[in-house]
Formats: C-alpha cells, sequence, structure tokens
C-alpha cells in the first residue's frame, strides 16, 4: 500500500483561538443566538411583510380592533397601541440597535486604533500630550457629552454631510438623527481603546522586529499599521466585542428617555419606552423587545468573553 | 561627494551619549575606523562595549531621545551619513546597507508571513511590483538554501526553526544587493552547528555578491575565521585594532590577551582554573580618570590610573590604546616565538 505522505500544517493563530472558543460553550451559545439574531433582523422584515402585509410603521386602517392584541398567530408577539405589528416593530429595531452598535463600534474603532497607535509609537512628549486629552475627555460624563451633541446637532441643526447621507438613503430627518447617533456614540466610546491599543503598541515597539523594519527603511505610518497594529489585533477584537452591547445598551439608554431614535423608527429602546406605559395592562408590550434586547446583550458579552479567554495570550492555558 | 579612497564606509572619531538619569553615558566615545571595498571587519567587546551603538549609528537608528550622536563623521560610499534627511537615510537602509539581528526569534514580525516581510523591502526600493516582489523573495529563499522555498516563502515566521529564520532574515538583508551588510551578533542565539552554516552562508554570499560586512559579536571564534580585520571594543572605546592573523598572533593590549586567554582550550587540565579577566565591565556613566581598563588590568601601574592612555601606533595597520602597548606587543611577539618553537619541537619530536 502507498501511504500519501501528509504534510503538518501548523495550527495558525487564529484557527488556534477558533478551536478554543469553540470549547466555550456559552461563547458558542452567543454566537449562535447573534448568527440567528443577525440572519432575523436582516431577513425577517421582508419575510414578515410578504407573509401577512405588515411592516414597523404599517397602521391597518380597521385598526381600532387589533389595537393592543395579545400574541396570537398572525401576531406573534402582539400589536401595539396604534395596532402595529410588534414583531415586525422588533425586527426592525433590531436593525437599528445592532447597526448603532456595529456602526459606533467600527468609528470608536478607527478613531481609538489610530489615536492610540500614533501615541503609543511615538511616544514621549507626544504621547504625554496626547493621552492627557484622552483624560480630559474621559472626565467629561459620556452621556451628557451625547446628549448635548444630539441636542445640538439634531433634528433641523445636523450637519449639512449627514443631512446629505440621510437624503441619499432616501428618508428625512428621522434617519439624520440615527446616523447622527452613529457618530456621536462612536465618538465618546474610542477612549478606551485608544488606551488598550497604546498599552499594546508600547510593548510591542521595543520588539526586535520594529527595530528591524526600522533598518530595512520602513516608514513610520507603515511601521505603525503594517507591523504593529495587526500584532495588537487580538486585544482590539476582544474590546471590539465588548463594546458593541455597551454602546447598544447607551442607544437604549437614550431612545428610552427620548433623545435618540424616533418615530417612525423604531429601536429596543424606543419599543421598551413605548411599551412600559401599558405594563400592567398589555405586558408583552414591554416583554419581547425587553427579552430581545437582554437575550442578544448576554450573548455579545459571553462571546466578548470566549474571544478574550481564545485570544488573549496571558490567560492562555496550555 | 567626499574622497572615499576605495573604502565603502569611513568613521571618523563618532561619538554617541545617552542621557540618562545616572548621567551621560559615552556608549561610543571617538570611535575611528574604515572598511574597503568587499573587506571584513569584526568588532569584538563585551555587553555594553558599544560594539550595537556603533553600528545604529551607522544607520542613524540610535533612539532620540535620549540617544545622541554628538560628533564625527560617518561617510558612507562619499556621503555624509549624519547630514543626511531621515527621509534620505531610509532610502539607504535596507537597500545600501542592511542588517542582520541577533535574535531570529523576535526580528520576524509573527503576524506577517515570510513573503510579505521579504517583499515589503523590494517593493519600497526596488519599486518592484507584487508578482516581481514575490518572485524575487522566492529566488532570495533559495539563494540562502531554503528548501521548497515557493511553497515556504507563505509560511509564517513561527513555521520556522531558529537557523531558517536566521537565513530568511539574511535573505531580507540581502534581497537590495546591498553594499554593506551589518550582522549584530547573527549567530549568538543559534546553536554550534547552525552558527557554523550560517557563518558559511555569509561568507560565501559575501564572496559572490561582493558585500562589505561589518561583524559585531563577543565570539572570537567567529571573527577569526571570517574577518580580514578586528577591532576590540572596551567601555565605548577602540582598544585595539589590527588584521585579525596579527592580531590573534600578537596583541598589543592587555585587554585583548585577557580575552584571548579566557576562550576555553579543548587542551585544558581538569581541575585547574578557567581563565577569567577580574572584575566587571566599568560603568560607562561613571568611567575613572585614567585608563578604563585599569581596574581590572594585571599590569595596571600608577601611570594608568592617572592618565589616559595614547593609542599606540605598533606597525602600519596595527594600534592599541595602553600606555605600555609597544612592551605588551614585544611581549607577545617573544610568546609567539617560544610556542613556534615548542611546536615545531613537538613536530620533530621522535615519538610524536
Amino acid at each position: 500500500m502507498e501511504q500519501q505522505q501528509e504534510v503538518v500544517k501548523g495550527a495558525s493563530l487564529w484557527r488556534d483561538a477558533w478551536k478554543r472558543l469553540l470549547k466555550n460553550k456559552l461563547a458558542v451559545f452567543g454566537l449562535a443566538v447573534m448568527i440567528i439574531m443577525v440572519v432575523a433582523v436582516t431577513v425577517g422584515p421582508a419575510i414578515i411583510r410578504w407573509t401577512t402585509g405588515y411592516t414597523y410603521d404599517f397602521i391597518p386602517p380597521d385598526g381600532d380592533l387589533i389595537k393592543s392584541f395579545p400574541p396570537s398567530l398572525q401576531h406573534p408577539m402582539g400589536t401595539d397601541d396604534s395596532g402595529r405589528d410588534i414583531l415586525a416593530r422588533v425586527l426592525q429595531g433590531g436593525r437599528i440597535s445592532l447597526m448603532v452598535g456595529v456602526i459606533s463600534t467600527l468609528v470608536s474603532l478607527v478613531v481609538g486604533v489610530s489615536y492610540g497607535a500614533t501615541a503609543g509609537y511615538l511616544g514621549g512628549k507626544i504621547d504625554n500630550f496626547m493621552m492627557r486629552v484622552v483624560d480630559i475627555i474621559y472626565a467629561i460624563p459620556y452621556i451628557l457629552l451625547v446628549i448635548v451633541l444630539l441636542s445640538a446637532f439634531g433634528g433641523q441643526n445636523a450637519p449639512g454631510w449627514i443631512q446629505s447621507i440621510s437624503g441619499a438613503l432616501g428618508s428625512g430627518q428621522g434617519l439624520s438623527q440615527i446616523i447622527l447617533l452613529f457618530f456621536a456614540l462612536g465618538l465618546v466610546s474610542w477612549l478606551t481603546m485608544a488606551r488598550v491599543v497604546r498599552g499594546q503598541i508600547l510593548s510591542l515597539k521595543n520588539q526586535e522586529f520594529v527595530m528591524a523594519a526600522r533598518a530595512t527603511g520602513v516608514s513610520t505610518p507603515a511601521i505603525i499599521f503594517r507591523h504593529l497594529v495587526p500584532n495588537a489585533l487580538g486585544p482590539v477584537i476582544v474590546y471590539a466585542t465588548l463594546t458593541i452591547p455597551s454602546v447598544m445598551l447607551s442607544e437604549a439608554f437614550l431612545s428610552f428617555l427620548g433623545i435618540g431614535v424616533q418615530a417612525p423608527f423604531a429601536s429596543w429602546g424606543s419599543l421598551a419606552a413605548d411599551g412600559i406605559k401599558n405594563i400592567s395592562v398589555f405586558p408583552w408590550q414591554l416583554i419581547f423587545p425587553g427579552v430581545t434586547m437582554a437575550l442578544t446583550l448576554f450573548s455579545l458579552n459571553f462571546l466578548g468573553d470566549g474571544l478574550r479567554d481564545a485570544l488573549d495570550p496571558q490567560t492562555r492555558k496550555f | 561627494m567626499i574622497e572615499t579612497n576605495g573604502h565603502i564606509l569611513t568613521v571618523n572619531d563618532l561619538r554617541t551619549y545617552f542621557q540618562t538619569e545616572d548621567g551621560v553615558v559615552k556608549a561610543v566615545d571617538g570611535i575611528t575606523f574604515t572598511l574597503a571595498k568587499g573587506e571584513t571587519l569584526g568588532i569584538v567587546g563585551e555587553s555594553g562595549s558599544g560594539k550595537s551603538v556603533t553600528n545604529l549609528s551607522i544607520m542613524r537608528l540610535i533612539p532620540e531621545p535620549p540617544g545622541k550622536i554628538v560628533s564625527g563623521d560617518i561617510i558612507f560610499d562619499g556621503i555624509d551619513v549624519r547630514k543626511l534627511s531621515i527621509d534620505d537615510v531610509r532610502s539607504i537602509r535596507g537597500k545600501r546597507i542592511a542588517m542582520i539581528f541577533q535574535d531570529p526569534m523576535t526580528s520576524l514580525n509573527p503576524f506577517l508571513k515570510i513573503s510579505t516581510q521579504l517583499m515589503e523591502v523590494t517593493e519600497l526600493h526596488l519599486g518592484h511590483t507584487k508578482a516581481q516582489a514575490h518572485r524575487h523573495a522566492v529566488k532570495m529563499l533559495e539563494t540562502v538554501g531554503i528548501p521548497d522555498a515557493a511553497n515556504r516563502v507563505n509560511s509564517y515566521p513561527h513555521e520556522f526553526s531558529g537557523g531558517m529564520r536566521q537565513r530568511v532574515m539574511i535573505a531580507m538583508a540581502l534581497s537590495c544587493d546591498p553594499e554593506l551588510l551589518i550582522a549584530d551578533e547573527p549567530t549568538t542565539a543559534l546553536d554550534v552547528t547552525i552558527q557554523a552554516q550560517i557563518l558559511e552562508l555569509i561568507k560565501d554570499l559575501k564572496a559572490r555578491m561582493g558585500t562589505s560586512v561589518i561583524l559585531i559579536t563577543h565570539d572570537l571564534g567567529v571573527v577569526a575565521g571570517m574577518t580580514d580585520k578586528i577591532i576590540v571594543m572596551y567601555a565605548g572605546k577602540v582598544f585595539e585594532q589590527a588584521p585579525t592573523r596579527e592580531l590573534f598572533a600578537t596583541p598589543a593590549n592587555p585587554y585583548t590577551k585577557g580575552l584571548l586567554k579566557s576562550v576555553p582550550d579543548p587542551a585544558h587540565e581538569e581541575g585547574t582554573e578557567l581563565y577569567q579577566i577580574p572584575g566587571l565591565p566599568p560603568d560607562v556613566a561613571h568611567l575613572p580618570p585614567g585608563c578604563p581598563f585599569s581596574p581590572r588590568c594585571e599590569r595596571a601601574e600608577d601611570v594608568c590610573h592617572r592618565e589616559f592612555p595614547p593609542f599606540v601606533q605598533i606597525n602600519e595597520n596595527h594600534w592599541s590604546l595602553c600606555h605600555f602597548a609597544k612592551e605588551v606587543y614585544a611581549e607577545s611577539v617573544r610568546e609567539r616565538a617560544a610556542a613556534n618553537l615548542s611546536e615545531t619541537q613537538i613536530e620533530s619530536h621522535p615519538l610524536a
């Protein structure tokens, strides 16, 4: 028998981390819930519209009959006090909540990573100055900052470029408020990211491969972004997955207070705010958006913890 | 353009100081040497003697602050490196002067493929396209003797052994066909058989490409077979400078003699102690007023503790920093003659 020679394939860093992640049951649960959730909010609203004809802002003409209707086959999560299907609204709200989470985190990722990496690599006085700026912004309560940003630039006062984005997407003021929310939340949540990245870069920049790269004539920006940032990616990914739920929570909080997402758009926070008015009579109006949101936040946190265990070499067990 | 007299590198009275809380550390204090095209220079010394700082200064890689090249000229192929802007220096680094580092385990970026790291150099300096750079990377890996280079080029550094990584570093350093190769303790982190292979490889490539080499090491065995001339450094100063053969045969400095005596001899008799130079390398921030080696020197006299020694010329290519350079040299010559005599005696001995 001819034995085929098998080439030993070295396990790459990512495959190794992936294996460890799969061993963590909670993280797998979180990952599964998130995949289902993302699929549901992406295609869910279209399916509901196709099967039952309901959308998040569709108020039936004979609305009086089905206002605040309890869960049934036609309305699995019931209807709200205008007669709108809550399932459709929860899915649509999930779209916005997840988008706020992801886009704001991306904004914080771009700002935080570039800022932290630059400060960490350049070091000395520049680093000192840049990190003191971070400290000062840290000292301002971030929710206050977001509220100020939202009320200063919200509604009619939105900067031109935000209005043009929402105009291009074919919707008016409601959307520009949401886009503003993305940036407002992103711009206050990059601080910790910058600190995390700076710490990583500080410990990496004195390694010999950086000197070797400098000795081959690589420029400073290329060293920072091509050689150093990829090495700091593990903690960055972990921190980013943990930033998503915290940003989503802030969004829910703001929408609950009525300064975030505005009607006719919905997010889980604004749905909960609508539901709480009728909590003693029509509890499903609060329970369904609330439970969906809690499940998502739990899952993201489990996933983030799992990723940290899988990617962080310090806590790695051999 | 400055007159070079066929020298690829001229370092003249180079001083690199570091400002620390403990005072000014004169890591390199007045180094002068020249390197002819195709020549190999060995720089030997204990840890902290300024070997590496000398070479980082040549490439302008000294971290500033706290470091600073205070004075001196570094003339590389007629270019005054100290006067160049940092962009111009970058265009020399990796292209005309390349460097190999001590620890191959840490000098490759663990996150980037070997191909990415090899291609970066040629894309940067030779303007290669991705495809050209990739071909060149494979060719360079073949040159340094990595089997199955076309496949291995796509590996990550952790899939390579230490010796192979050092080969990759050499491939990277030689990618742009540099005129000067600085090897900073290239074999310290490798075991002895691999060390021999790597040195053989450097020697072979040097002969083929006509590259000038500066080899930094603290292993006298390494420089013996590789170099044309040697500089012995101590406390940031050149203690002795001589052609390799002459330095090993007739050293003219007590420090060099001590180093040579410290090399373990295979014929060493069991029970007798190995020779070592007494004391520790000095703190370069607080040097004694006289000769920096005087506290450890066996033949130090009053004058050594009081006055800084002169740089004595023994013959055309041989210099030594010592008050008693001529005496030490004469002593070495006598010892050599005696040793030669006993060797001939052994050879002619009827029973041998």
